[in-house]
This record gives C-alpha cells, structure tokens and sequence, in this order.
C-alpha cells in the first residue's frame, strides 16, 4: 500500500530531557522519523522540551516546539498548528503517556487529529499489565497452546499487596502501572521490604496500581524487535539475550546479540509468541519490544511485558543489525507496507526481511554511582544506568572485550592478571548483581571455582560462563607463552584482549605490546554490518574491527575527516557531545569531505549509519582509534582528525594520536594542556591581567590547612582530575578540609588535590566563543540563575544575561579573546567567570565543545559546532559570517532586543537511587554535577521562560497553594522579598520556627509548622515531612545550612527534599532560585502561556543583515 | 584449551583458508555453499538436502545448544562438511545430550574452524558456489586443490538415490484420520510428515523410485513430493511419476526439490543459482494475497516460469503463486482445473525446521485441498 495522501500534517512528540531510562535513544528515534516524514512530503511539526538533540534543529522539522511536553502545552500547539496526525511511539513513554492524556481528555477528537503508530487501545493493551495478561492468554490458536505470563495479582493498595504476596510466594515482583524505566519496581523477599515497596510504587503509579507477581529471578531473559505493517506482515527484527538473568532491567543488564543459548524450536516459539502478541494487542503500524523469561531447567517461557513503541533496546537493535526501526516505523506508520520500502544497506532487497547477523554484538551499561555516594548499588528491576556501550566483534569474547574497554572505566575490562581474590569472597561478591559483577565472575574463576559454582552464585548462563572461561584460557597461554609470536597475539586478539590486557599479562606497557604486534603485522581488519551476512553486498560503509583475513574498507579519493565521538552518556558528558559531532559530520560532509565517524554509543544519532558518509563502531581508546586511522589512511587521504567535539573521551586521547603522527586538527594537545594545567592556565591569566579565585594544591592535610589559611575560607575543593566536577566540594572549615583530604580523596603526590577560593554570592556566567586565530566570535553568554558553586551542568542559566550590564559584557568579551589566543584554540572554547561584586574572575577555560553549545545555537539560531568544524579545517570566522553560518556583523555577545530569552533548567535524577535504607538520596546542588539531562524554556520574557523551564523539568510551578519554606541563615536576608511576592500572591505560607521568625517580623504572615526532628505533637499536628508526603503543600523552599556537615538541622533539610522528591513536588534549593520562581509565577499568573515555534523565533535571534 | 589439530580448506578457483580441525578428521569434498541462519544448526546438518554439500555457517558461535535427541530430521547428518567460525566447547540448553563436536566425530562429519566465513562466504557470493575439499590429511594447497578439482560437480547431479528411504513406512494422523497422503521421499525432513500428521493426515512415506501404480494402491487423497539434493533436471523418474499424478487429477503439493520436479512436470525449465538461497530470513510473497512471509530457503536451483502470467498445460493453468522479494525468483507455483486449485508448491520450507513458521498455513491449503478434491471427485 503506498503513503497515506489523507494526513498532510504530522505531529511528532519527543522525550524530553535525558533522565535515567530516557535517554538519546530517542532523539535518534525521532531524528529518523522526522527526516523520513519530511522526505515523504508531510508537513512535520515536532515538540521537543530538549535543546540538546538534533531532531530540535530548525531543519528537521517544519515547526519546531522546544515547549515542555505536557498535555496543556502540547495542546496549544496542536490549536496553533492543526496537525492531521499525532505520532507519539517515538518519544519514550513520555510521548505515549502524553498522547494517551490528550485521547483520553478528548483533545484529539476536538482538533481531529489522528494518532497513528499505535492506537490509544493497542497502547493500553500493550502497557496496562492485566489487559496484557489477557491479551496473550487468549492466544490460544499458536501452536504450542497459549504462552504465559508470569500469574500475578492486581492491587490497589499495601494490605491487598501483602495478601497477593502471601498467595504468590515471596519473593514476588511488584510492578506499577504506567511507569518509566521500571520506577517503583522491584523484589521483595520479605513483607517489611514489600511494604516499603508498594507504597512507593503506588505512588509512582498515576493510576494507583500495582501488578504483585511471581517470581521468575535468575531465569533466562530475553528481547525480541518486532515490526508489523498495516497488511499485518510482521518481522522480528533482532533478538536480544540478557547476559544478567532476569531480576536485574535490561537497561541495566549486559546485554547480546542475536540470542546465542537458544535451539531453532525454542527461538521460534518465542518468535510466534512475539508476532501473536503484537498483532493481538494491535500496534499496527510500527516497531514494539517484547521480553521474554525462560526457565534454564525447563524451558518454560513467560512473557514479561511489551513496549508498543520504539525504545532504547530498538535503538540497540537497529544498530546491531544495520536495519533502521524507527525509520521503518516511521515510513509503516504513514501507510507503507514492508515490502514496499527498500533496505537501504543493501539497496536491492526488501525491508520485510529478518536481519541475520555474522557477529556479536554485546552492550554493557555505564552506570554513575560514583555521583551518589550513599546509593545503594545493588541491580534490580528499577534502572539505574546513565548510559551504555555497544560493540560488535565476530565473536562474544571480542564483542566483549571491547564493549567493556569502550566503557571509559579502568575497574571494567577483565582483570586477567595481578592478585587472585578469595574464591568465596568472589563467588559471594558475584552472586549480587551490581555494577562490575562480571568482573567478579571472571576473579572468581581466576581463583578456581567450576562453572557450575559460579552458575549457582549467579545464574549467568553456563554458555556466558564458558566464554570466559575461554578467555581465561587463552590469557593463560599468553602469559606461559615462551615468546610473543604473531599466533599467540592473534588468539589474544581473537577473544578480544586489548593490548593493555597482553601488556598487563606479560609485564609489557601497552605501547610495546602494539608495536610488537604492528612488526608482526598482527592488524584488524574491518567487516561490515550489513543486515545479511554478506548474502547481498552492502552499500552502506558501517564497519567494525575483528581480527580476521579479509577487509571490507573500500579506498577513496575524497579527503576524509575523522571525527571521534563521546562514547557511552554519563553524568557530565552525554548528547549535548554527540549533537556537536553530528553537527560537524553535516557541515564538513556538505564542505566536501568524506565524514568518518567513531563512536561506540548505540543510543545516538552520530551511530546512525545514515549520520556520516562512514561509520566505525569502535571502543574510542587510542589502541581502536589508531587502528581506525591506519585503515582509513590506507583507503585515502585524511585532512584530519577531531577530537574536540566529543568531550573529555577524545580530548583525553589527544596527546596520543598526536605523537602517533595523526593529523588532529583544531586547538592542538599543547593548547589543550595550557587550558587544563593551573600553572601555566595561570601565566595567560596573569599575561591578560586577568583575575582568577586564588588557589593551591595539597598533596597531604597539613598543606591544604596551609593553602585554606593564606586564601581563606571557604573554599572549593576537588581531585586534580575531574569531569562534571566529580568529588568537588565546597568547604568552610579546617575540620572538614581534613576529612576531605584525609579519607574522602585520600589525596597524594601523584594524586593532589586543588583548593580554590570560593566566592561566596558570586554570579556564574557561561560562555561559549569561537576562535579562528584572528577573529572571536561570542556564541553566547549565559548567566547562571543559581551562584557559583552550583556546578554549570546542574544550574540553570539564562541567554541573554538577565542582569548583566553593557561593561561587563565588554570585560567578557575582552577576556574570552585573551585567553582564546593566549591558549591557542581554533574552534571552540568555553570559559567560565563568577562575577563578584564588580570583579570578573575566570573560573575555568576548557578549549573544546562544551556541553551548552546545543542550548546556545538554539538559543541563538547560529550553529556553533558546524562553524567550530569548519574553523577546524581552516576556515575563519569572517569566511563563515559572510556564509551566513555565523552572524554577519554581530556575535552572541549582543543579541537583538527581538530574541526571546532562553532559560535551560538541569533535570536531576534523584528519584532514581535510593539508600540502602530505603530513603531517597538528597537533592542538593553543589559543586559535582549530578544532572543527566536538561531542558529549555524559551519566551519573550524571563519569567514564562523560566516557568516553562520549569514545566519541562519537574512539573508545572504552582500558581497558589501553600509554599513551605526553611533557608539557612545567610539566605535570610535575600529570602524575604520573594516570600513577600508569594504572600502578596495570595500564597499561604509554612516556615520552620526560625525562618517564620524572620518572616513575621517583615511582615509577612507565617505559620510554624513542626521540623521532623521533633516528630510529631501530642496532639497530632503533623511535621513538614508529613504534609509534604501528604501533598499539603505545594512548592518546597528549602536551602541548606553552610558548612553544617552534620546535625539535626542539616538531617531535617535532607528529609525535606527527600519527601519533596519522593511527593513529586517542586523543590527550590537556592535563593536565587526563589527568586526565579517567583518571577515565573508570577509571569504565569499574569497571563496565558503561548507556544512559537523555532522557525518563527529565528528571524528575531538573528540581526537582520 | 584442547591442542588444535591444523586444518586447510581450499576451493575449486585456488582460493585458500587455514584453520582448525572441528567435528572428525580426515578429508572431505562437496559443493560450499553458505547458510545464513542464526539457529538451528542440528536441523540443517541433518537435512538430505544438504547431501554432498560443504555448509559454511555465516553465524559465527556454532554448538552452543549442543546437539539433543528431538531436532533431528533425518536418521543422520547428510552435509559433506562443515565450516564454522566459532565452535563452542561445551553446549548449553536443558534438552543438550551431547556436544556437536562430538556429534560430528561419531558421524565422521570433516569440518573446519577459526577461518573467516565471512571472507569465504563474500567470495561465494561473488563468485557462485563451486567445489571444495576441506582437510586434515593433506595441508598442501595444490594437493587438496587437484583432488577437489576431481570431485563431482552439483550440476548434473542425481542425488535422490543416496538420501531416499529403502523402505515405506508410515507416519500415522494425529488425533482423527482425514486424509491419506502419498509422499515421495527425495530426501524427506521428518518435520514435514510431522505437521501433515497434525493436520489429520496419514502419511505414507515412499522411496523415490515407487511408481504410479503404487501410488494409486495407497488410493491417496493427495500426493506429495519433498525436498532433496541434486539437479532437478536430472530427476526423469520423478518428473514422470508427477505428471501422471497430475494427468489422473490428484491432488498435488510439492516443496522445494517437489516445486521443481512440479515446475519440470508443467513444461517449465529449472537453472542453477548463482549462490542458492539457504537461510531463514528469506521474505516471500504469497501473491494470491500479497502477504509477506518469512521463510526457510534451501536451494541452489530454480523454477523459471513467467510471474503473473497464467500458462495452459495439458493438467491445467498454471501460475507463478510465490515469489521470492529478494530477487524475485519463482517460490511458488499452482496448478487450476476449471477454476479449482489442483495442485501447488513452494520453493522454500513451510515445514520451517529450522525457520520460521509464516508458511505453515500451506499445509491447512494442502488440506482444504483435498478436501475440495474429495467433494467434488
């Protein structure tokens, strides 16, 4: 059946912020369908409340909406815009939960607009458990008889969940309805642990469910990719296998592809139940995921649950198999047939076909506890990952060893020599899933245990066991091995040992053991990912390495650009990074060069095949990335290689390639180390006069006391390396400053620790520049909303600066030249200031794409990674302005009176980790960055910008109702105005006593309410605590006391947040918060919040030429 | 890790690979020829119709659910040899009573490990599937090279001999009898016998040199003739058992070798593929419907019939029902009288095993086939 010519207009909703469970896998989903829409003709209006995704770029979209995705919002566009169709299986559940409320509210129906990809029926048939739980019981017709599902009991609240576990048998799985990721999900073994459990999930839950279930821990999982058009052809399109059994999400799970312990009559069963399932519940056109349990005993399979959507295991599918799901989704959901769209690898055959794959494809997450000190760690159905890798190899072992290098971790990649552990301590460590399990696995062999004890620690497949038996095996023989010799180093590399692997096992650097094995002409050779085993060639260069005979890499005359991406997402270095890649992939493809890009993150858009001209899907280490370049140099010329786009992973690496003779392009190494090295970061300082906080580093306690006495307290404090400021901490007295340094850091003479003077009350400022050598171009200037010491990522910040003055604008733009050409960029570089009364200081300069260049070219309408590439390649900034790239006569540093203001709002995810007593982990903001995502607002003025901002991050801020407010001491002061806007609002007021004081005597009305730690009264009055789990109040205030590292004042701030948290209530941590909020609350007051779309805010970024 | 015993493959054009020995040792020839499943090794190495052919899986990790005493489906393993990349030592499944190599060594099954089967796999499909030898005997090049250059090619090949039952035997109807079904074995999978016995059908398994005469005795509801090795072309008596089949009006269903022996029967011509279609994932075209079916694909020949075109014959009109989307090669055929289906077939494997089972409504058409047959005779 050709395209539907009924729908001209489509509505695509995307997923928002990245948050754990929602990740950039969805802006490759949506990237795809809203290029394959437009190429189709239809008008695309998409709503995105993420800056930092490509699909958000004007060009993807016919009208872009960078707008919080709610209901209400998205309601306005479709009032504004009349689309004909709404497709919502490509944002996540976030998208889903969206379209089903506008369905359901009736808004769909009053505009006439269509949902296509799935209905509000299949959708629920899919979502809603017990509907599901009939759907696949009623498959009788299969043969084999009808498949089961997991028995379980639906409840409503924690008495009737106790009663279900009793029936069942603990342990039992609780499951809410209609959440994300698996919130509120998990095991209880116990009713204690049950009952704390159900509380939280029905909470979770928007309609107060959850679905009590039988145990099926420890059985085998696995995935199946399914597609189905509307003639009701159905593919499956990838099998996954969960190297973790089933306990533990599959987000969070090592995960393989195709599944690998399955005979033909088991995989086809699963495969049946996999078509009936989809076509029962009805996704009619698109892609969904179903999840298997099969019992490694039995064989008895339970079907777990299906996502009628696309999700991030069909992200991962599709770039296991090179066949583009939300792509084909997308095209299906228009009207085509399977048969009728071409596969693009192959260009010859169909897309109703099953890829079947020549290799192995293995995917590891990447987790952060390390932001989250007191979290607990242990792996459970409730996903606690921030990102993964991806790696293919022609067999597990090296799809495995290079999935586990490309994690960026050293405690990650087998630890096949140095000390043995106790077998028992390893079998015991092994049998709790958590992060670095497999490495226990592996120790616990290491130290003899069979096969058949490790299964019954772990229930780790024997196949999965064996495999690394074979790896063990095989270190064996490299480290007996008399010599070196191309046939030892070949089986190494066979099972995916990297050279620092055979290095640590034969006491050789890795450096030695590679260039042994260039003498030996021990090399990779590059296959390619073809969806069909080589039965058809393949047009599309999407290559991978394995040692091998033959290479598939085919030469070229056109000169090439290599541009490394940022590996798996965390904390501090995810999409932002992959935008700016894929933004220099475009504009150097459109400058004529061939783009070749590396990276080893299935979630992204620079992953897609269809992104670069090549594609790598390589480990970003120095041993891969060489490797890549010998054969992309022996295929033709390479004018260069780019390592500043893609964060901290490439710019590590740059030294490296460069002393290997690699063309790196950009700021060279040796500028890079003048920004990152404080003494020599000081001399262009101290050459410019420019001031930065006074500092000093302490390799021992007595001398940080020493620094901390000559600068003054308080100061700022962290390790000497750092990325998203982990283990910063901002410290006020002696005692603390030794703790730090004594236990926290444990800081040495290879290890030092920097102390920085902290400015107090000090405004934050952003910027992003520019620089060709001769020319600076100011991307954009951004003020923080909360002060220095909140780092960058997790404040908010507003562009154009709402408060800065015309002269320190100037004194920016000065000092950002200054150090521009003082370190040596070409392309990028962002500097951080703190403006402290009337002085400018420079925090920091990193010579690189930072994470707010996505935020600044929305924000700005001026594509600042295009140019910083083109910069790179020897382009310069008058080139571009006269190209129209950059703006013509001005910069970002004066934007026209026209713009809007932009604020960006960092979205936190605390809601994800819970201590090992079951609280939430406090929220405060500091000096490490602890955000995964961000949004931004956009209006004419700050205050809806900043209320939108809001919206798209944690919920709407409210517009009357009670607001709880308790601040420190020394926020007093600034406290009083706003909560004297509220009041005037018409906002009832709680406070702690001492605040309250504070308040009652300005004036303003304040009622005591009871701190937690005095529990509660005689006669029943409740505590804060209480009212805000009781959602009785409506907007938490609540900053923390400085310097306080322990008391029952700083406990009852934590319980205050946590509650806010766990309530699902806005909770402001920072005065200058406050005040934001209430400028925004009182802009929503004030009238009715509009929606415009990019397109139509662009003219007025810009300055008319 | 066991010590490896070296092991070299070399194909008819010189092309070489070293490896390691897998399975037993020894020495072996055949046509190579690629498969692309991801599962069921054990059904495909004991499929007749791989008689005589070196199998190159493209799926890398080969054994790893051992080899058990249900997925067989034949008396025995029929492939010449086996080429793998990553063998595994020790299986893994409930159902596992032994490894594949030990399997392969009790069978005396000659295979080859650790070379790149993509490489070889890209050279077939460059080149079509030629002879092979693989061996542990004799690791010189030109030596194994003259012998395979001596060893019988696929085209020209009468196969059916080698892979047929000596005997008949039958295969009872599951539950109640409705259908008696004559069923040629020109290397019969015992799934397909398996799945008409569910469909109510009682099936007589007969040698492929059983005549017509024969077949009327058993008076069948319906006839059917299975897949198998060799050159289609060489199977006279078959072609000519078929067309009395047809001549007398019963019901006919053919899969692969049968589709072709069918398209023979009908007056059409059969031709070597360049590289043949054996894998799992193939989609199919059913064009009585225009649904899209997956399906298990193993054959190197073809049936060349025009598509969309509908042919008198002296049986009836015959059409192309079936066509294969990935480069439209005839997998289907049917055969009407007055209207009526008469007989039809497929190229590829409705019995799936291994495969997908999109196709295995054929079997309820086989059915209703017959029962239309029976009501109107």
């Amino acid at each position: 059946m050709p395209k539907r010519t009924d729908i001209s207009s489509i509505l695509v909703i995307g997923s928002g912020p990245i948050v754990i469970g929602q990740a950039c896998e969805f802006d490759y989903s949506g990237t795809q369908a809203c290029r394959v829409l437009r190429e189709e003709g239809y008008r695309v209006i998409l709503v995105n409340s993420n800056p930092a995704t490509i699909m958000t770029d004007p060009e993807f979209a016919d009208a872009t909406y960078i707008e919080p995705i709610t209901p209400e919002m998205v309601e306005r566009i479709i009032d504004l815009e009349r689309p004909d169709a709404l497709l919502a299986t490509m944002g996540g559940q976030t998208a889903l939960n969206t379209a089903v409320a506008l369905a359901k509210s009736g808004v769909l129906e009053k505009y006439g607009v269509e949902l296509i990809g799935a209905t509000v029926e299949a959708i629920e048939r899919g979502e809603d458990r017990e509907k599901f739980k009939h759907v696949v019981a009623s498959l009788s017709d299969l043969p084999g008889g009808a498949p089961e599902v997991a028995r379980s009991i639906m409840c409503h609240d924690v008495d009737h969940v106790v009663e279900a576990a009793r029936e069942l048998g603990f342990p039992v799985v609780l499951r809410p309805s209609f959440t994300m990721g698996g919130v509120g999900s998990g095991f209880a073994h116990d009713e204690v642990e049950l009952r704390a459990m159900a509380e939280i999930g029905l909470d979770a839950s928007p309609t107060t469910e959850v679905l009590v279930e039988e145990s099926i821990l420890g059985w085998k999982e696995f995935e199946l990719e399914v597609m189905r058009d509307r003639k009701d052809n159905v593919v499956i399109v990838c099998s996954i296998e969960n190297l973790d059994p089933m306990g533990v999400h599959t987000g969070d799970s090592i995960t393989v592809a195709p599944a690998l312990t399955l005979t033909d009559r088991e995989y086809q069963r699963l495969r049946d139940i996999g078509i009936a399932v989809i076509r029962a519940v009805g996704v009619d056109t698109g892609g969904c995921n179903i999840q298997f349990a099969v019992n490694p005993a039995t064989g008895r399979v339970i079907v777990i649950e299906m996502n009628p959507r696309v999700s991030r295991s069909s992200a991962l599918a599709s770039k296991a198999t090179g066949f583009p799901i939300a792509k084909i989704a997308a095209k299906v959901a228009v009207g085509y047939t399977l048969d009728e769209i071409p596969n693009d690898i192959t260009g010859v055959t169909p897309a109703s076909f099953e890829p079947t794959l020549d290799y192995v494809v293995v995917k590891v997450p990447r987790f952060a506890f390390e932001k989250f000190s007191t979290a607990e760690d242990t792996l459970t159905t409730h996903m606690k990952s921030v990102g993964e890798a991806m790696a293919i190899g022609r067999n597990f072992t090296e799809a495995l060893g290079k999935a586990l290098r490309s994690l960026e971790d050293s405690r990650a990649p087998l630890r096949l020599a140095g000390p043995v552990m106790d077998k028992q301590e390893a079998l015991r460590s092994a049998s709790r899933p958590h992060d670095g399990r497999l490495q226990d696995v592996v120790q616990a062999f290491r130290a003899g245990a069979t096969v058949a004890e490790v299964f019954e620690a772990t229930k780790i497949d024997p196949w999965f066991l064996d495999q690394l038996v074979m790896i063990l095996d095989v270190a064996h023989q490299v480290a007996k091995a008399p010599g070196l010799d191309a046939g030892v180093l070949r089986l190494a590399k066979r099972h995916g040992l990297s050279d620092a692997q055979i290095g640590d096992l034969r006491g050789m650097s890795p450096g030695q053991v590679r260039s042994l094995r260039w003498a030996l002409n021990v090399r990779p050779v590059y296959k390619t990912v073809d969806t069909c085993a080589a039965e058809f060639a393949a047009r599309t260069p999407y290559h991978y390495s394995t040692y091998d005979e033959e290479t598939e890499v085919s030469s070229r005359t056109k000169p090439a650009v290599l541009i490394l991406g940022s590996g798996p997402n965390r904390i501090g270095q995810g999409i932002e990074f992959d935008y700016s890649c894929v933004h220099a992939s475009m504009a150097l493809s459109a400058a004529g060069y061939e783009t070749v890009m590396v990276n080893c993150n299935p979630e992204t858009v620079s992953t897609d095949y269809d992104t670069s001209d090549r594609l790598y899907f390589e480990p970003l280490t120095e041993e891969d990335v060489l490797e890549v370049y010998a054969a992309e140099a022996a295929a033709g010329p390479v004018a260069g290689v780019i390592v500043q786009l893609g964060g901290q992973t490439p710019l590590k690496l740059a030294a490296a390639l460069q002393s290997a003779g690699l063309p790196l392009v950009g700021t060279s190494p040796q500028a890079i180390d003048v920004a990152e090295d404080r003494g020599e970061f000081g001399k262009v300082l101290a050459a410019a006069h420019l001031p930065a906080p006074r500092f000093g580093m302490a390799a021992s306690a007595s001398q940080a006391l020493k620094i901390a006495a000559e600068i003054g307290y308080p100061v700022l404090v962290r390790p000497s390396y750092v990325l998203g400021g982990r283990g910063m901490e901002i410290v006020y007295d002696d005692a603390t400053l030794t703790t730090y340094v004594t236990t926290v850091t444990l800081a040495s003479e290879t290890n030092p620790i920097m102390i920085d003077k902290f400015l107090d009350d000090a405004t934050e400022i952003d910027v992003d520049a520019l620089f060709d050598g001769q020319d600076l171009y100011i991307g954009g200037i951004m003020e923080h909303i909360e002060e220095a010491g909140v780092h960058s990522g997790d404040s908010a910040c507003a562009l154009p600066p709402i408060t800065l003055g015309a002269h320190v604008i100037d004194q920016i733009r000065t000092s950002t030249r200054a150090i521009a050409e003082g370190v040596g960029v070409r392309g990028l570089i962002n500097i951080q200031y703190a403006l402290a009364g009337n002085q400018l200081y420079v925090l920091e300069a990193n010579p690189r794409a930072s994470r707010t260049v996505p935020f600044v070219s929305k924000a700005t309408n001026v594509q600042l990674a295009k140019a910083a590439a083109l910069i790179m390649m020897g382009a310069t900034i008058r080139d571009l302005r006269e190209q129209g790239i950059l703006n013509l006569a001005s910069d970002g540093a004066s934007v026209p009176a026209s713009a809007p203001v932009a604020v960006k709002e960092a979205v936190m995810p605390f809601n994800r980790f819970q201590t090992s007593e079951g609280h939430s982990v406090d929220t405060l903001l500091g000096p490490e960055m602890r955000s995964t995502g961000e949004v931004m607002g956009l209006d004419g003025s700050f205050g809806i910008a900043f209320a939108k901002s809001q919206t798209a991050s944690y919920g709407s801020l409210p517009v009357a109702g009670r607001v709880f407010v308790s601040v420190a001491d020394s926020d007093k002061r600034h406290a009083i105005l706003p909560m004297q806007m509220l009041a005037d609002m018409g906002f009832e007021i709680l406070a702690t006593s001492g605040t309250a004081h504070v308040l009652r005597r300005n004036g303003i009305d304040a009622q005591v309410v009871r701190k937690r730690s005095e529990g509660t009264s005689a006669t029943g009055e409740p505590t804060v605590v209480d009212m805000i789990l009781n959602h009785e109040v409506d907007l938490v205030v609540n900053t923390p006391y400085s310097g306080a590292s322990s008391g029952s004042t700083r406990q009852d701030g934590y319980g205050i947040r946590s509650a806010a948290v766990m309530a699902d209530i806005p909770c402001v941590t920072t005065v200058q918060g406050l005040i934001a909020a209430v400028q925004g609350i009182a802009a929503v007051r004030k009238g009715r919040i509009t929606v415009r779309s990019l397109q139509d805010w662009g003219p007025l970024m810009r300055p008319r030429p | 890790m066991e010590p490896t015993v070296p092991a070299i493959l070399v194909l008819e054009d010189g092309r070489t690979f070293r490896g390691q020995s897998f399975g037993a040792t020894g020495e072996t020839f055949g046509e190579a020829v690629f498969a692309t499943g991801m599962s069921g090794y054990q059904e495909t190495l004991t499929d007749p119709s791989y008689a005589r052919q070196v199998v190159v899986s493209t799926a890398p990790h080969i054994g790893n659910t051992g080899w058990n005493d249900e997925d067989d489906e034949s008396s025995r393993i029929w492939v010449a040899g086996y080429v793998v990349r990553d063998p595994s030592p020790r299986p893994s499944s409930w159902r596992a009573t032994r490894s594949l190599p030990e399997q392969l060594a009790a069978q005396g099954v000659v295979g080859i490990c650790g070379i790149d089967t993509r490489a070889l796999t890209r050279h077939l499909r460059e080149r079509g599937a030629m002879r092979v030898g693989i061996s542990t005997i004799d690791l010189d090049p030109q030596a194994l090279l003259s012998k395979v250059l001596q060893a019988p090619a696929m085209a020209g090949a009468d196969l059916a001999g080698e892979v047929s039952t000596d005997q008949p035997y039958v295969i009872p109807a599951r539950g109640e009898k409705r259908f008696t079904v004559a069923a040629l074995d020109l290397g019969i999978k015992s799934m397909t016998p398996a799945l008409m016995s569910h469909h109510g059908m009682e099936v007589h398994v007969l040698p492929q040199s059983t005549t017509f005469d024969q077949i009327t005795a058993l008076n069948p509801d319906g006839v059917f003739f299975s897949n198998g090795p060799g050159d289609p072309a060489t199977a006279e008596h078959a072609i000519d058992l078929l067309r009395q089949v047809l001549a007398a009006g019963i019901p006919y269903f053919g899969i692969c070798f049968g589709s072709q022996i069918f398209g023979l029967a009908l007056g059409f011509t059969t031709y070597k593929l360049k590289y043949g279609h054996r894998g799992i994932n193939q989609p199919v075209k059913d064009l009585r419907t225009g649904m899209v079916e997956i399906t298990a694909h193993n054959h190197g020949f073809a049936v060349d019939a025009p598509v969309g075109v509908e042919v008198d014959t002296e049986y009836g009109q015959a059409s192309v029902s079936h066509v294969g989307l990935n480069d439209q090669v005839v997998e289907g055929l049917q055969l009407t009288r007055d209207g009526r289906l008469v007989g039809f077939s497929v190229q590829y494997h409705p019995e799936a095993a291994a495969g997908p089972h999109d196709a295995g409504y054929l079997f309820d058409r086989f059915a209703d086939m017959m029962a239309d047959w029976r009501n109107h005779a």
